[in-house]
């Protein structure tokens, strides 16, 4: 089933991509083409497979519950794009 | 100094401990090469010169003081490593304009045991963005050459790092693999590439993609030197969970073996879409090792076909959520900042995100979203669990199994590239084992009759590199 256009920009706005028309047409032409290509998985037989979040190393990995030596507050913030002595500095969050 | 591009690793790193090679000599040889061969590859994003002088003076000087032990198995050798793996003091760009003006505060433990091993990291080379693509087409930094044809791509998402093998600017480089972006560039250039098994090598300081198939791997032009390469970066790691305490062999030392191997020739990995050419040369090698007394089984992997659509789901879910960090507040790129928080992350990530980025992203937001998490992911995950009981029973019959690595050999650029399903499919053979963690090693073995290199891939159980390192050396040395 073709994904309409406001699917698309719905997909668009939770994945946080302001995206142009003429984007918003070509995904959804690509994505519709992507998932009719995917939809062979219901043809196959899952019944009672079930799910192991990590198949090699099926065990827990613990370590003593001390505090590690990490990134410095200064080197942590040397790349952000804006900033102060302390913090990451952001636009308004509400518009 | 002997011909360099003749130089294996091994032979640079003898040399060095040896005194009769200087590793200062190598790494300017490696730098010259980098900034002309290179660069008309397009293969370099960065050039890391002044630390890599640096660090090959320091080799010299322990070597003259007596000091070089045989612990530097990669004494002097200069090394390529992909544009996603973290290298203090220079840019890690992921080819993508949103990281823009990165520069990594930490080493990524695979940087650490290289220059631990002697190795001179020369350069961060280019890949498809974010390592999402078959071609290197999918660059910021725009597209790697084939080296051997520049009309033509190398393959992806490591081309870049493919490519400085092939061309012989350095003897080993490091990639990285999700479903294939090492072994179908080396295929595609003729070189080795080993994707370990899920585990094998730290991640740490490796940007993720998809976390449940992401691995690094090494490329080389001789089995003996991407032994060495895999036996240097493997090893448990305290920062990265995943990656697992085994008693590695010292590899690069034990490639010859009488050993015969029971081989599996999977029925389902030679069906429609085999280029002939490419299939012809899988039969020749498979007639070689044979010759050689190894022996071959018919075997069948059901799940293969289903490989591609578990694959895209799974892996574009994970980036969705993995990419979902390039948000403008943390490091790399900015746009809109003087509007609302909201503008700016989506205008951000319009402008930073490349197409086939943002179609992952969307594809997996997608089948994330509210309704259609059992339809595709949790059906997904169902079957790729059935493609890991397909190879553990295969591998109940047989010690290793061979097929093509890529279904073609290297195609135009800009062949593919309007048309991302097609693109897909360049990773049939190599996807499956991605997905079921296995290790796989792509093998340079023979041509097309238009002289385009052609790749053998032998995959494994688990941890079973050991027998992927010497079933390439067997047919590396048959076949010369």
């Amino acid at each position: 089933m073709p994904l309409s256009k406001e699917q698309v920009e719905q997909i668009a706005s939770l994945a946080r991509l302001k995206l142009s028309p003429k984007e918003i047409e070509k995904f959804a032409s690509e994505l519709t083409l992507i998932l009719d290509y995917v939809e062979q998985l219901a043809e196959v037989d899952t019944a009672g497979v079930e799910l192991k979040d990590q198949f090699i190393t099926a065990e827990n990995v613990f370590r003593e519950d001390k505090s590690r030596k990490s990134l410095s507050r200064d080197e942590a913030l040397s790349n952000a794009p804006d900033k102060d002595e302390e913090f990451f500095k952001v636009p308004k969050v509400i518009g | 100094m002997p011909e360099y591009k003749e130089l294996t690793a091994k032979q640079m790193a003898d040399g060095v401990k040896a005194g009769k090679l200087s590793a200062v000599e190598l790494t300017k040889e490696a730098i010259k090469l980098a900034k002309t061969e290179g660069k008309a590859l397009n293969a370099f994003i960065t050039i890391c010169e002044e630390k890599a002088l640096k660090q090959a003076a320091a080799i010299d000087a322990l070597v003259k003081k007596g000091t070089s032990s045989p612990s530097k198995p990669l004494a002097g050798v200069p090394v390529a490593i992909k544009d996603n793996i973290s290298y203090t003091g220079y840019a890690t760009t992921c080819a993508s304009h949103i990281l823009d003006g990165y520069i990594p505060p930490y080493d990524a433990t695979c940087v650490k045991n290289l220059i631990d091993a002697g190795a001179i990291i020369i350069g961060k080379t280019n890949m498809d963005e974010f390592a999402m693509g078959s071609s290197n087409e999918n660059s910021f930094y725009g597209p790697v050459k084939n080296p051997v044809n520049h009309e033509l791509v190398p393959g992806g998402s490591s081309g870049g790092s493919t490519a400085v093998v092939a061309q012989r600017i350095v003897p080993i480089a490091f990639g990285s693999e999700t479903g294939g972006s090492v072994r179908q560039p080396a295929a595609l250039c003729g070189v080795f590439g080993l994707k370990p098994t899920y585990g094998g090598i730290s991640r740490y300081g490796l940007v993720a993609f998809a976390s449940s198939t992401d691995q690094i791997g090494p490329l080389a032009r001789t089995a003996e030197d991407i032994a060495l390469a895999y036996q240097v970066a493997a090893g448990r790691d305290e920062n990265d969970s995943t990656s697992v305490a085994f008693d590695h062999p010292v590899y690069s030392e034990k490639l010859t073996t009488d050993k015969k191997f029971k081989i599996g020739i999977p029925k389902e990995y030679f069906a429609e879409g085999l280029d002939d050419e490419v299939k012809q040369v899988v039969e020749e090698a498979i007639k070689l090792l044979e010759k050689a007394g190894h022996t071959f089984k018919e075997i069948s992997l059901p799940m293969t076909e289903r490989a591609i659509a578990v694959y895209y789901i799974i892996t574009s879910a994970e980036a969705s959520s993995n990419l979902a960090r390039y948000d403008g507040v943390k490091y790399g790129l900015r746009e809109a900042g003087d509007q609302d928080l909201m503008t700016m992350y989506s205008t951000t990530r319009a402008s930073g995100f490349g197409a086939e980025v943002k179609r992952r992203i969307m594809l997996g937001t997608y089948v994330l979203s509210a309704g259609y998490y059992d339809a595709y992911y949790r059906k997904a995950s169902q079957v790729r669990e059935l493609i890991r009981l397909d190879f553990e029973k295969a591998f109940n019959e047989v010690d290793l199994i061979i097929s093509p690595t890529s279904p073609t050999p290297a195609f135009k650029l800009g062949e593919k590239i309007d048309d991302p399903l097609t693109m897909y499919l360049s990773d049939i053979y190599t996807a499956s084992a991605s997905l079921a963690g296995n290790p796989g090693i792509s093998v340079p073995f023979g041509k097309t009759k238009d002289g385009l290199p052609i790749g053998v891939q032998f995959l494994a159980p688990w941890f079973a590199e050991l027998s992927l390192f010497q079933i390439s050396n067997i047919l590396q040395k048959s076949a010369s």
